[in-house]
């Protein structure tokens, strides 16, 4: 550039790119590799010219010029193609010449990247890496009457009840008088969210699928998985594994036709249905799958025309107000299934989750309630409601679990936990918490997606491309180029790894607390936190 | 860990052979204090099964307030025992005024009430009596109900015997239940103390109940106004039974069932599969988690003992038809009944809740993995 070149206002320098390339031109063989795979073109081969001077000490010597030409990688400085940190050049290199570097000061290209009036969209997460639940401990260790439980030796029950538990009177009055008991499912209390299919890619479905599987037909685990709103592939549908599948509509219904025409041929269940209002990291805003990931099978699933962006209204349309949701919307799912599927809401954490709460606890069909916090992830949303809208989920699920308690329903209506569970890799002493604060289990995305199948998302504001379909571990891609990169068997072997080292962690929190036949649901007293108004707040112990 | 003995006897007999039994079991608690519970009264309360004895500790204004108070609701006195004290206090117990045992004649207009009635009032009445005395701390009081009486004092057991001169010949009943403290709190409450009376049931326990913040948080949210106090983890035990067995109407073999239910695999083998799923997931929030060994009493004078799930207490029954003992220690059992077939002695292990019912000629045990009688 020369120095009197006009500037844009978004040029850029290296400078004022989020994430910088660190780049060993010595070690570079010019393979290509690392511009084969960068998701966003952010490097490219380029010539640079070499100006070496050489002068002698002789008196009568004549300096000269020798100028030479070479080739190495360039980081491009453009909004578009600016470096996401991802490091896949780094994971090609075959050595170690490149990888991306955090810039440390103000990153300003945050400035500039709304071009053409179109604010920042991503996927991944809210880029937060603080996390209250990190900060809890669990302080109530049995050490005086009680001789510590063994996690390795003793039986161990971790297993939660998803769906509508009725007072233990009532229930006792239904089975004399053969009324109508709500379904009830026993299930593992670490659920795989919704994540739909269309935001994954086949082969991260595949991979859940087989995992989820696996665990239960022959660990015993009864894990459960959500589909998220985008159908069912019609086989799953009408296969024995549906059980082990929450189917979820939302308020696009897309794949609901598929579903709905499917139910005549299904073999089982499915193990319940979620119905989604809201989703922690969007709250009040609908779901989105962008254009780039509609291909031919996805369309398919979904009833709608390939290549078409698929917004989902904010709201449940045909629809006035949440009680009228709850009253109509689990009413008609029970009655598709017989009543003999739980159905519950999912919402967003937000200050008025327990008007909602409310609402459910008079209706017997209402199975349960899941709250996504703020920390949620999402395959689609626009920074700004990632960023700046939303509500932790430690002090919602604190204050719902409180509220039922007082009213003596905390039995009877589940509450479930997700959003931010294992953000920065915590993930048993986050559900063990979460549990302890008053939920019935949790619900995880991007933990089983980082854990599971290698996204590189941080939170750090590292990839977060997900909406684009350019995904470079192939999760959330639709691109058979890329997704390939993804061997369903080795996710189906790492949701495996995952789960069982999770359960022995588990085991390893609530066996010193001196707890092991039930989930220790709202056992706050063995809680505590090194923050004197967030213990206040939370009404569990402070400790220093 | 706290050392439990009880005994239940086809003649009365007196609370010191219970508090023999603690004594020998003296490695096991540190002498901080006892409680007593004796029901099926024998002696002067024979005559009066139907009138409630109030027992406690009041100082002379209590129980001048206590006076008026109970004249006010129409009680009269039918018949008293005032524990008297020795004026040398005794290195280990605190000094405080009257021991209570006092029988009343129910008032005239609760002639037609029925019985569940005149319970709710009788544990009203105790709560207010409670409520009273803890705002003046001049009265305490352990129960209210018909042949039944209680104490609880801080001190080594067999000096709190010959100190309340509990050999006296009028104190003698067919069960007595008596805990020997192991003191884990220093400062000790006597509501705190064991056993746990609500409404004819009462419970002991020793061990920690690990559980108890989900189980206080369900029972005190049951709208029964009983269900409060809370002062010992071990409390609930006693408002779980009374809950299962009056508000759910099962029998003993259930209350096992809901503290601690069968896991899964043996849930689906048992005969009523059904109705044992369905109670494990209504009454989820009762589970406990131990380390407990309960023994308790029921309205009908059965006395049983029931196990954690991982039977990390130990605990034993043994005696002779028209006498056993429920102890912690054999030791216990050995002290009281020496002459009983020791090989007949049984060890409830994790499935199983011992009974020995009023007839006492017999040890039953109950299986977890038995068919039940259901309520339904
Ligand atoms: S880190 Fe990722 S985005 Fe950045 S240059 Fe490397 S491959 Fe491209
Ligand atoms: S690796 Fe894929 S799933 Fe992970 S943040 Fe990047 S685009 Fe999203």
């Amino acid at each position: 550039m020369s120095s009197n070149r006009n500037l844009e206002p978004s040029s850029l320098s290296l400078n004022d790119l989020p994430w910088q390339i660190k780049y060993n031109n010595n070690r570079c063989t010019l393979c290509g590799q690392c511009t084969a795979v960068c998701p966003v073109k952010a490097i490219e081969l380029k010539v640079f010219q070499k100006r070496t001077i050489k002068a002698s000490i002789k008196k009568d010597a004549v300096p000269s010029n020798q100028y030479d030409s070479f080739y190495a990688i360039q980081q491009r400085t453009d909004v578009e193609n600016a470096c996401i940190g991802c490091a896949m050049c780094t994971m090609a290199c075959p050595n170690d010449a490149i990888a991306p570097v955090k810039n440390p000061g103000l990153d300003r290209m945050k400035f500039h990247i709304n071009q053409q009036g179109v604010p920042r969209r991503r996927g991944g997460r809210r880029n937060a890496s603080g996390s209250i639940l990190d900060r809890i401990k669990f302080t109530r260790i049995s050490m005086l009457t009680d001789p510590a439980l063994d996690a390795g030796r003793h039986e161990f029950e971790m297993r939660t009840l998803l769906g509508r538990v009725l007072s233990p009177r009532e229930n006792m009055k239904r089975l004399r008088e053969k009324g109508w008991i709500p379904p009830v499912r026993q299930i593992y209390p670490l659920i795989i969210g919704g994540m739909s299919f269309g935001a994954l890619s086949p082969n991260m479905w595949e991979g859940l699928q087989m995992g989820v599987a696996y665990l239960n037909e022959e660990m015993g685990m009864p894990v459960r998985m959500c589909t998220g709103e985008g159908g069912c592939p019609p086989r799953l549908l009408r296969s024995r594994f549906l059980k082990y599948v929450i189917l979820q509509v939302a308020s696009g219904y897309f794949g609901w036709d598929e579903i709905i025409h499917a139910i005549p041929h299904m073999k089982e269940d499915p193990c319940a249905i979620e119905i989604k209002y809201g989703q922690g990291a969007k709250p009040g805003d609908g779901g989105l799958l962008m254009w780039h990931k509609v291909n031919k099978l996805i369309a398919a699933i979904r009833g709608v025309p390939q290549g078409v962006s698929l917004p989902s209204p904010p709201t449940h349309q045909t629809q006035y107000s949440i009680e009228e949701s709850v009253a109509k919307m689990i009413l008609s799912m029970s009655m598709a299934w017989g009543f003999r599927v739980p159905v519950y809401p999912k919402i967003s954490a937000s200050s008025t989750s327990l008007a909602v709460l409310n609402n459910l606890t008079r209706n017997d069909y209402a199975s349960g309630l899941a709250i996504d916090g703020e920390d949620g992830g999402t395959g689609a949303a626009y920074s700004v409601s990632m960023d700046h809208m939303g509500h932790p989920i430690a002090s919602c699920i604190r204050d719902n679990y409180l509220n039922l308690t007082k009213i003596g329903k905390q039995n009877e209506i589940p509450i479930f936990a997700g959003g931010g569970i294992g953000k920065n890799g915590n993930i048993a002493a986050n559900a063990a918490s979460l549990i302890m604060l008053g939920a019935s289990g949790v619900q995880i995305g991007k933990y089983l997606m980082q854990a599971a199948a290698g996204c590189v998302g941080t939170e750090e504001d590292r990839c977060n491309v997900c909406n684009l379909g350019i995904c470079p571990k192939g999760i959330t891609s639709q691109d058979p180029r890329l997704y390939r990169r993804l061997d369903p068997e080795n996710v189906a072997q790492r949701i495996v790894d995952l789960f069982v080292s999770f359960d022995t962690e588990l085991k390893k929190i609530v066996a010193p607390l001196g707890r092991s036949t039930s989930l220790p649901i709202g056992m706050s007293d063995a809680l505590g936190i090194d923050d004197h108004a967030i213990a206040k707040r939370l009404n569990i112990n402070y400790v220093v | 860990m706290c050392r439990l003995f009880a005994l239940t006897s086809k003649d009365p007999v007196s609370p010191m052979l219970a508090i023999k039994a603690l004594d020998v079991m003296k490695e096991g608690h540190d002498g901080s204090g006892m409680g007593l519970l004796l029901q099926d009264l024998g002696g002067p309360f024979e005559e009066m099964k139907e009138a409630p004895i109030l027992s406690g500790i009041f100082s002379e204004e209590g129980i001048r307030r206590l006076d008026l108070f109970m004249m006010d609701k129409g009680f009269l006195t039918k018949y008293k025992i005032s524990l008297k004290i020795p004026k040398k206090p005794v290195e280990g117990i605190p000094r405080r005024g009257l021991y209570l045992i006092r029988a009343y004649e129910l008032p005239e207009d609760w002639d037609n009430l029925d019985q569940e009635e005149i319970g709710n009032r009788l544990s009203d009445i105790r709560f207010k009596i409670r409520e009273m005395g803890e705002e003046k701390k001049d009265m305490i009081v352990f129960s209210f109900w018909p042949d039944t009486i209680m104490i609880k004092e801080i001190g080594d057991p067999l000096l709190l015997g010959d100190y309340l001169g509990l050999d006296r010949k009028e104190l003698n009943a067919r069960i007595i239940m008596a805990q020997g403290r192991q003191n884990t709190n220093y400062a000790i409450n006597l509501y705190a103390c064991h056993p746990f009376f609500i409404k004819g049931y009462c419970t002991m326990t020793n061990g920690e109940n690990t559980a108890f913040i989900p189980i206080r948080d369900f029972l005190t949210s049951r709208q029964i106004p009983a269900y409060s106090g809370y002062q010992s983890d071990s409390e609930v035990f006693a408002h779980i039974l009374h809950y299962s067995m009056e508000e759910l109407g099962m029998g003993i073999d259930a209350y096992k069932h809901v503290i601690t239910p069968l896991q899964e695999e043996d849930l689906k083998q048992h005969p009523d599969a059904q109705f044992l799923s369905h109670l494990k997931r209504t009454c989820r929030p009762l589970i406990i988690d131990g380390p407990n060994c309960v023994i308790g009493t029921l309205p009908d004078h059965s006395l049983f003992m029931a196990q954690d799930r991982k039977k990390l207490r130990p605990g034993v029954v043994g005696g002779k038809p028209g006498i056993y003992g429920f102890s912690s220690e054999i030791c216990g059992l050995d002290a009281v009944i020496p002459d009983r077939d020791q090989s007949q002695d049984i060890q409830p292990m994790h499935l199983d809740t011992v009974i020995v019912s009023p007839d006492r000629l017999e040890v039953k045990i109950c299986r977890q993995t038995e068919t039940l009688n259901l309520p339904l």
